[in-house]
């Protein structure tokens, strides 16, 4: 149990490929941080410097007090699940769990007990004799997490751990790692590019991009209020619509649409807008409203995407299934609910009138 | 699933049969008499004399100095076979681990000047490794026969290329398990290679099991015979109006084959998984 505080952390590879730029981020003990981002944006290389699997090329770590730059893997006090579990495939269960207590001379009684508590822990108590390859995935999955239970480290690390697993057992074992890290209460780094993996498990997100933190904060935080247009377009399924508008004064053009913004405009100018597809409705017939032309429509059940444009910008709403669809719609949005950005940098401006947004209430997802 | 029919059957029985025929004709003929065999030919039906013409094979001592017998032989071909195929496969696992594992300057060329030794064959430079073991009092040596072939490019290419196929987080686990480079190796590297080390034990062994040329080169005492070697001196003794002993050649040959035949034979399941399934 420990804080991970991560200070200025740079990777350069040889060849001048920066990986990593200045990431600088505090976890506290016990905290659940994921670390979210497209391929490439750096996540990995992150997590893998905070396990000593790549050196460090400028910053420090410091897991606890102790400043672990320089520290082999092993010494780190820390436990890494890996996406393709990386068991032994010549060991049994019992002895994959058990190798690296062996490794550290832990008493053969004490390895015991250990290993029987996290089997129990995970339900595979009856494999304990079985070889990887005689198990499924689910159950590997389980394994590689006893390896990392049964050392007792001051922090797990997850290197995308559920992405070799079908779509149904990735939400049960999401719950199943979220459970066990708070009955633990181990400080957890865990790296995805599965922004609902991301949403569902974490304390506080790091979305990254380019190897620069775009934004640190609670999921729902980063869900209301993001940071950029790479945020707002990556936390989010369907991804926030971005449409270019431009404010004049208190009214919002976007495209062929002119709404009114009851004094919720922030600046004025050409603007990017962001607009949740959840927070677009049919018009009622008296209000101010984007007019809409269907495209196609995606069924989910419970609810209709539908896709199509206004003016000649693309727009996806989330209606109520039984929503009637016509060719030409009137789409309307609560001004609080809008987001813009700055054109140039992507980066978020600040609203006008306090953060409405944020401040919605939304049940928190028991887990 | 292709449905075997008439002329698969045939063609196989064919092809076994045309395998098959030249190592029945030589363990017939071997127990045949010598003058049998020097008036009729070969033959393919049993001659009734497998019991003298093999023990006497393996238990008569010959030679010029009358001590060498086919036993004495075949344990100094299987010394040099297993010698051989146990200590390439041992250099040649350190090697690859080196290569492959660790980063030290020049490790690709180092491995590219390992692998083009294999286009040299022994051949080409048995003159100079003859001059240094001889110079080094090891002539007459099991260890002059088996040391110097040690070095395997064949060998060290296979476990590279198998050290290679091993997953990248298997390193990373162990090394969070504290696995150091020895425990590594011992204890991950060393059981996954089993069905590699399986395969390259019956490649190496047969060579070495083979060998003529050098042990010809390097062993003068007779003592040191291998069973190639044996049989080429039966064959020798054309003096006057005596018969060559055809049937204890035939007999030594069959002999010749049987501990490779052995080995494959045991070790096939696993030879056949070395060369095909990766067993990650």
């Amino acid at each position: 149990m420990a804080a991970i505080d991560i200070n200025n952390v740079h990777k350069v590879y040889a060849g001048g490929v920066t990986a990593v730029s200045d990431v600088q981020l505090q976890i506290a003990d016990g905290e659940f941080i994921v670390l979210v981002g497209p391929s490439g944006c750096g996540k990995s290389t992150l997590l893998r410097m905070v396990a000593g699997l790549e050196t460090i090329s400028q910053g420090e770590v410091k897991i606890g007090s102790r400043v672990v730059n320089e520290t082999e893997p092993a010494d780190r006090d820390i436990a890494m699940v890996f996406q393709n579990y990386a068991l032994y495939p010549h060991m049994t269960v019992y002895n994959n769990l058990a190798y690296g207590l062996k490794n550290r001379g832990t008493p053969k009684a004490e390895i015991e007990a250990r290993v029987a508590e996290a089997a129990r822990m995970l339900e595979i108590t009856q494999y304990l004799d079985r070889r990887p390859k005689q198990l499924s995935g689910g159950q590997r999955q389980r394994v590689a997490m006893g390896r990392a239970i049964v050392r007792k480290p001051a922090a797990f690390l997850f290197d995308e751990p559920l992405s070799n697993l079908d779509a149904k057992l990735r939400v049960s074992m999401r719950g199943e790692i979220k459970r066990l890290q708070r009955r633990l209460g181990t400080t957890s780094i865990y790296v995805t590019h599965d922004q609902l993996e991301a949403m569902t498990l974490a304390d506080r997100l790091v979305v990254l991009n380019g190897g620069r933190v775009e934004q640190i904060g609670a999921p729902l935080e980063v869900y209301h209020a993001p940071a950029s247009t790479f945020v707002a377009s990556f936390i989010g399924s369907p991804a926030m619509n971005l449409m270019q508008g431009e404010l004049h004064g208190d009214r919002l053009a976007i495209g062929p649409a002119i709404l009114g913004l009851n004094g919720f405009a922030p600046v004025s100018g050409p603007v990017t807008v962001g607009v949740r597809a959840e927070d677009l409705r049919l018009a009622r017939v008296e209000e101010e409203a984007m007019p809409f032309r269907l495209d196609y429509v995606e069924e989910l059940g419970s609810q209709r995407l539908i896709h199509g444009t206004v003016g000649d910008q693309t727009l996806t709403a989330a209606v109520p299934a039984e929503t009637e669809l016509a060719p030409e719609m009137r789409l309307a949005i609560d001004p609080r609910r809008l987001h813009f950005f700055a054109p140039e940098t992507g980066k978020r401006i600040a609203s006008a009138a306090p953060a409405a947004a944020a401040s919605v209430s939304i049940a928190q997802p028991v887990v | 699933m292709h449905r075997t029919n008439l002329s698969d059957h045939l063609v196989l029985i064919l092809g076994s049969l045309f395998l098959f025929l030249p190592v029945i004709v030589a363990f017939m003929t071997s127990t045949h008499t010598a003058a049998d065999i020097h008036s009729n030919g070969i033959a393919i039906t049993p001659g009734g004399h497998f019991f003298e013409t093999y023990e006497k094979v393996l238990t008569q001592k010959g030679g010029f100095t009358g001590e060498i017998t086919g036993a004495r032989m075949v344990m100094n071909s299987l010394i040099l076979g297993i010698g051989f195929a146990v200590g390439k496969i041992v250099l040649s696992m350190m090697a690859a681990y080196a290569i492959v594992y660790f980063r030290f300057p020049m490790a690709t060329l180092a491995f590219w000047v390992i692998f083009t030794t294999l286009l040299l064959p022994l051949e080409v430079r048995i003159m100079p490794s003859y001059q240094v073991m001889s110079n080094l009092g090891l002539l007459n040596s099991y260890t002059g026969l088996i040391v110097p072939l040690l070095a395997s490019a064949t060998g060290t290419f296979y476990f590279r290329q198998f050290f290679k196929s091993v997953p990248e987080e298997l390193l990373e686990a162990a090394r969070m398990d504290g696995a150091g480079p020895f425990k590594f190796f011992f204890d991950i590297l060393v059981p996954l290679s089993r069905t590699m080390i399986a395969a390259i034990f019956i490649i190496m062994f047969v060579y070495g099991w083979n060998q003529y040329l050098w042990p010809m080169l390097m062993t003068t005492d007779e003592r040191f015979f291998t069973l190639m070697r044996g049989i080429k001196s039966i064959l020798q003794v054309w003096i006057g109006s005596q018969i060559p002993d055809y049937n204890e050649a035939f007999a030594l040959a069959v002999l010749a084959m049987v501990p490779p035949l052995l080995i494959v034979v045991i070790f096939q399941r696993w030879f056949i998984k070395g060369l095909t399934e990766s067993d990650k």
